[in-house]
């Protein structure tokens, strides 16, 4: 397989990576942005979202594609429910400040985790994927001055499973849905209204309260959703949001905090980037990398790359 | 009888009935006990940032990890003996905690737990990443015959209970002397009211900068106790979650109490030595306490009795 061959691939999966990357870190940002509140448990709702989708999925009867339509519209309700039940019972009573509530998220991430190490167990198991077909990649050759697409054949060809190209697909038009809600509908007003300035927004009526447990719920259900999309391809367990978590904090932070637009953008440059330097370079040191940056970019740019001067 | 003669009456009345259990409790208790000396240092470092300066850090894990490498690393491949090693360990984690100063301390509150965050994370790929020599998730074991000070076996469980009390009383003492300082009482002020202690013309940043560099330094000297008592180096001990261990002794034990460290790490290891015999789902009730102290009692065990009946406690 060569270069270009190479490339394609590695920027496809990383596609994918971004996709789901991106759904999960803009639900970290819109609370954080609207709340002010750092969800330190974000990571174990998209692990609640592949677990329940496993559940879902391995319950219901007929052919896959039922199941995983099922676990689609299930395992978001259930992760939003345990998120508003956590805001009402814990973090409202905390009246959100911002280390009790650190500290409450890092207890609400070990309970989630272990209660899942309990009830669903320590294996990983897969959820079977709607459609799975594989599709062959045409290359370009430029060999004879004119570019002309052909397809290799042989082992290693590349090729890439329709699924995948679903799930790129889907989140992004779960993200045009959400941003179409946040910019065009009155609860999105509303959630602005609140997270510009929450004093004003409760004078003019607003119930903050309700709002709060809303964007809670809203934020775990994107998690939950992008674990859904994901967990035909990896499979669930117990410990798989500690990655997202890490992922997701890392886009948040360079799209600048509570930026919804700028989390996007660090989502597709991280997730691509990601997925490019894991296929030519060592995983660890990537993530070695991308974590220093990281805090280097928090030290000296506290605003992130794209967000506006931090109130 | 004065405050300060009272509370020095406590906490030595404290390192000498520790110092009779040595030779009261049966060997399993005996050897908990020393562990919890050895994780209780580090829970005193990381309450001189927390509990008194009131900055939240969420990467000590890496203080804790660069003592523990510091000396494990030199013991291990250099051949170094354990006094130049344990140095060489404090070394690195004071070394660490000023970089790490320098940069997070230009942040505040969320940002300074996230920048700490990822400094640990970092810190923990590092030591992945060279696996040849740190042997990753795997780790290394310090020989027995290399772990002797001055004749003195530090596998033997007595001698090795006696090193751990001598570490721990001498974090204790040291923190106690400092509270009662002038040092000590401006990091208080400046964790009640950064701004006035500003104002009354005080250096805030290089008092929060020595206060990093203390607590970095006593967290490493207990990770390179732990090396040199255990006998194991192994990245375990650079994950999050040994970050989160002594946020969550100390808010159990107390914020801001000298006793507090000790009190929570206690409290927790018996806890989960106890229930990880029942599950190995244990994490669980780590994480119900951790919500249930930040919703009734912010102030811990300690906090709380210094709150009702002893004004005075430090």
């Amino acid at each position: 397989m060569d270069f270009g061959a190479h490339l394609l691939l590695a920027t496809l999966e990383g596609a994918v990576g971004a996709a789901v990357l991106a759904l999960t870190a803009v639900g970290l940002s819109l609370v954080f942005g609207v709340m002010r509140v750092v969800n330190v448990a974000h990571g174990e709702f998209y692990m609640l979202g592949a677990v329940v989708a496993w559940f879902v999925a391995s319950n219901i009867g007929g052919s896959a594609a039922i199941g995983f339509l099922a676990a689609l519209v299930i395992a978001p309700l259930i992760a939003a429910t345990v998120a508003i039940t956590a805001d009402r019972l814990v973090l409202r009573r905390l009246d959100y400040d911002p280390e009790a509530t650190i500290v409450a998220t890092i207890g609400l991430l070990y309970i989630l985790q272990q209660v899942a190490l309990l009830t669903y167990g320590p294996e990983a198991r897969p959820v079977e994927a709607p459609f799975n077909a594989r599709i062959m990649l045409p290359l370009l050759d430029w060999t004879g001055g004119w570019p002309k697409f052909y397809y290799p054949t042989g082992w290693g060809a590349p090729s890439i499973t329709s699924y995948k190209l679903f799930v790129i697909g889907a989140a992004a038009a779960i993200l045009v849905v959400f941003w179409l809600v946040l910019t065009r509908s009155k609860i999105g007003l509303i959630m602005r209204a609140t997270q510009l300035d929450q004093e004003t927004a409760q004078a003019f009526g607003i119930p903050v309260d309700r709002v709060y447990s809303l964007v809670f719920g809203l934020g775990a259900g994107l998690a939950a959703l992008a674990a859904v999309l994901i967990v035909p391809i990896q499979q669930a367990h117990y410990l798989m949001g500690h990655d997202p978590l890490l992922l997701s904090f890392i886009v948040v932070i360079i799209g600048g905090l509570g930026s919804i637009r700028g989390t996007v953008v660090a989502a597709l440059l991280i997730g691509l980037s990601d997925g490019i330097i894991s296929v030519f370079f060592t995983p660890t040191l990537a993530k070695i990398l991308a974590t220093l940056l990281v805090a280097l970019v928090l030290v000296f740019r506290p605003q992130g790359l794209f967000g506006t001067k931090a109130a | 009888m004065s405050d300060t003669s009272k509370s020095m009456a406590l906490h030595l009345g404290l390192i000498a009935v520790l110092f009779a259990l040595c030779f009261a409790l049966p060997a399993y208790h005996q050897g908990n006990l020393a562990r919890v000396m050895v994780l209780a240092t580090y829970t005193i470092g990381y309450n001189v940032l927390f509990g008194y300066t009131g900055l939240l850090s969420l990467g000590h894990a890496m203080f804790f990890a660069a003592g523990l490498y510091g000396l494990g690393l030199t013991m291990h491949h250099g051949g170094w003996s354990p006094v130049p090693a344990f140095l060489f360990g404090l070394f690195c984690a004071a070394f660490l905690s000023a970089v790490v100063a320098a940069l997070a301390l230009r942040t505040i509150g969320v940002a300074f737990m996230i920048v700490t965050l990822m400094f640990a994370q970092a810190g923990f790929l590092t030591i992945l990443y060279f696996g040849e020599w740190t042997r990753g998730d795997e780790g290394f074991v310090i020989q027995q015959a290399a772990r002797q000070i001055l004749g003195f076996d530090l596998t033997d469980p007595i001698v090795r209970y006696l090193a751990a009390l001598l570490l721990f009383s001498s974090a204790l003492l040291i923190t106690l002397r400092m509270m009662h300082r002038p040092f000590g009482r401006l990091l208080v002020a400046v964790r009640e009211n950064e701004e006035r202690t500003r104002m009354l013309g005080y250096d805030v940043y290089r008092h929060k900068l020595l206060a990093v560099i203390i607590s970095g330094t006593i967290s490493g000297a207990a990770g390179a106790g732990y090396g040199l008592l255990f006998g194991y180096v192994g990245a375990t001990f650079a994950t999050v979650q040994y970050s989160i261990f002594p946020l969550l002794y100390v808010l159990l034990g107390g914020a801001g109490t000298i006793l507090g460290p000790f009190v929570g790490t206690l409290f927790m290891f018996y806890l989960i030595d106890i229930t990880s015999g029942l599950t190995n789902a244990y994490m669980l009730f780590a994480g119900c306490i951790l919500v249930l102290l930040t919703l009734f009692a912010r102030a811990g065990l300690m906090g709380e009795i210094r709150k009702r009946w002893a004004r005075w406690l430090p």
